[in-house]
């Protein structure tokens, strides 16, 4: 039954690959972006899911990485420069929300 | 040949991506999605801005690519470390295979 689950993920990320690279008519580095959009999902998908609060913040931190490497591609793309800097105040603003969250995490017990 | 060089960058970057993300899927606990997530960082997104950088070379750009390279390898492991330690103090187990946990020894 784990196989088979196993098997059923990886041939759903090898045909959306596929799909993308075959049969779509756009430009080769908004391909690239297409596939980052599959990294966001699976992202969401972890943080809908997720059993503890914890997983939610470790989503959050991964979702603003990613939103940066996406800035990078937009800029690549399309020959503008103010992409990048999109991405180092995304960068800031991750940073210090995790460290928010993960503050928040420690509860009541946080001494120091 | 800049072209191809950096879109070979742009690619490995994206792929770490993916398997960084069916890391955080895959993974039993929080503790192992934290460090397969981290690939992300270090080699996924800092692969992408370097493809940046040797596409646009040294104009404004490309120097704020490397910026942002510096700035996400600083900040990146604090954070992880953080999330961490909160998840730890706040009572999430560890996954029943787990070996050892030495932090709940160096606590006590």
């Amino acid at each position: 039954m784990r196989f088979i689950r196993w098997l059923a993920g990886l041939l759903f990320i090898a045909a959306i690959v596929v799909l993308i690279f075959a049969f779509l008519d756009v430009p080769f580095t908004e391909k690239l972006g297409l596939y980052l959009l599959i990294c966001f999902l699976l992202s969401l998908v972890r943080m809908f899911k997720g059993p503890t609060p914890a997983d939610r913040a470790v989503a959050t931190d991964i979702f603003g990485i990613l939103v940066i490497g996406f800035c990078g591609i937009l800029a690549v793309s399309s020959g503008k420069s103010w992409y990048i800097d999109i991405a180092i105040a995304w960068a800031l603003q991750s940073f210090i929300g995790v460290l928010a969250l993960a503050k928040f995490l420690e509860g009541k017990n946080f001494d120091d | 040949m800049i072209d191809i060089f950096s879109n070979t960058l742009i690619i490995i970057g994206i792929s770490f991506d993916l398997f960084g993300c069916v890391g955080l899927i895959r993974m039993p606990d929080i503790y192992n999605r934290l460090q397969a997530s981290a690939k992300c960082v270090t080699l996924g997104t800092c692969g992408i801005l370097l493809g940046v950088f040797v596409k646009f070379g040294f104009s404004a750009a490309g120097v704020k690519a490397l910026l942002c390279i510096i700035f996400i390898i600083l900040t990146a492991p604090v954070s992880a470390h953080a999330l961490a330690r909160g998840a730890h103090r706040s009572g999430v187990k560890l996954w029943e295979k787990s070996v050892c946990d030495k932090y709940k020894d160096s606590v006590q």
